[in-house]
């Protein structure tokens, strides 16, 4: 009973996150990928044009949302801390490499926990990849890897990532016919798959400010494990699997199985390696995807760089062949993975201020 | 006494908390002063502490900052 006493918030906070997603499966977004945030980044490089990938382009407003719901939770809170300053270039190019990873994998780790909770095996692999890559960061960390701290900051900087979603959220609700076609829109595939903005705004926004209380985050789950033994944001995690799993076969939509599944592929290695490269990434920068997205919301500077570079490095795994898609790895995923793994530990062996 | 100060404000998860627990595992560790700028860290200090009945330790605001001292429980 103390555990749940103890927990409670995370607990609820997973359990939410975990029926919410299924639920925008169900009224729209793509199968096993009710939320994912470097696939729905992606669509957002995808509908600024960064890429031309006719089929996965939107402005999805799950992102723009928990950026804004951080915000207004953190301004509620008194968390709000415009700070910046940290190697931010160094923070860009982890955010740029773990989108090649993800995008290979096909998936953040949030969406492989919905992978798995929709009865994809192939993210069992991803999963696996994700821990050890969180353990090869927590050894950098442990021999004193940083980039340095982070300074306060002007408020009006802090207000940047915030003000930039409003800004998508506009070019989403206007849709202005510029004679370039932006933005792009699909008609078809997963990017034209999409729950009604309302209630994505609505699920989006409360996830934000859930998160940004809890400070859920499914890296510094595995991270607070490994190294201290400490399971309570694992508990929220864990949360989100078991309710998004029990979700899934209310709403008939749990279907296990490696062969065959929704926006996924069964290359291994890859999955596997891809996923290492992600989870390091997000090891070294402090926090998963959607954390990244919330401290951004709460005036962390660097986390919204860590995020224009998971954008831009979606636009350019698309445009060089580097993105995955379910018919497999593209021609150059297997190096970019490679070069993304020799830029992580790079970083995490020089970048550190003394040897232990 | 010369109490040891370690300044953790703005450091990325999981170092501020990482680097307490590296300091009270010091066997040489009698107090300490710790600066955090953020309730995540402070949070995730207070979860370390939390099942250490050996460490006894204050909490202070200071300004947008926190201050912890930590003090080796005399038994």
């Amino acid at each position: 009973m103390d555990f749940i006493k103890n927990h409670w918030k995370i607990i609820v906070c997973g359990l939410f996150i975990g029926v919410v997603a299924t639920l925008l499966q169900k009224f729209g977004n793509p199968a096993n990928m009710g939320i994912c945030v470097a696939c729905f980044e992606r669509d957002i490089a995808g509908a600024l044009g960064f890429h031309r990938i006719a089929v996965v382009q939107y402005i999805r407003p799950e992102i723009l949302f928990f950026v804004i719901g951080s915000f207004v939770s953190s301004l509620m809170f008194r968390e709000f801390k415009p700070r910046g300053g940290s190697l931010p270039l160094v923070r860009f190019l982890l955010g740029f490499f773990a989108m090649f990873g993800a995008l290979v994998f096909l998936g953040c780790p949030w969406r492989a926990i919905l992978r798995l909770a929709g009865g994809d095996w192939n993210a069992i692999i991803g999963i696996l990849g994700i821990i050890i890559g969180i353990y090869i960061g927590i050894q950098f960390i442990k021999r004193g890897y940083t980039l340095g701290r982070s300074y306060p900051a002007y408020k009006l900087a802090g207000l940047i990532m915030p003000l930039m979603m409003f800004g998508l959220l506009l070019l989403l609700l206007v849709k202005p016919s510029l004679t370039t076609g932006a933005p792009f829109f699909s008609e078809k595939g997963p990017g034209s798959q999409h729950a009604p903005i309302i209630f994505s705004v609505c699920a989006a926004f409360l996830i934000g400010i859930f998160a940004q209380r809890t400070r859920f985050c499914t890296v510094g789950a595995i991270r607070d494990v490994i190294l201290m033994k400490d399971f309570h944001l694992a508990s929220g995690v864990i949360s989100l699997l078991v309710f998004a799993f029990i979700s899934n076969l209310i709403l008939g939509q749990f279907r296990p199985g490696f062969e065959g599944q929704p926006i996924a592929h069964t290359n291994y290695l890859w999955n596997f390696l891809g996923m290492v490269l992600s989870g390091l990434s997000y090891a070294l920068a402090g926090g998963c995807p959607g954390r990244q997205l919330f401290l951004s919301g709460e005036g962390d500077i660097d986390a919204g760089v860590f995020v224009i570079g998971m954008i831009t490095g979606a636009g350019f795994a698309h445009n060089f062949a580097v993105a995955a898609s379910s018919a497999g790895i593209g021609p150059w995923s297997a190096w970019a993975v490679i070069v993304g793994l020799l830029f992580c530990l790079a970083t995490g062996m020089f970048m550190r201020k003394r040897i232990a | 006494m010369n109490r040891k100060i370690l300044d953790l404000r703005g450091l990325s998860c999981p170092q501020p908390v990482l680097e307490t627990k590296q300091a009270i595992e010091n066997p040489a560790f009698e107090s300490l002063e710790i600066l955090l700028d953020t309730q995540t860290s402070l949070e995730n200090i207070k979860r370390l502490l939390g099942n250490r009945k050996d460490i006894e330790y204050k909490v202070i605001e200071e300004g947008e900052d926190f201050k912890v001292t930590l003090l080796k429980a005399k038994d």
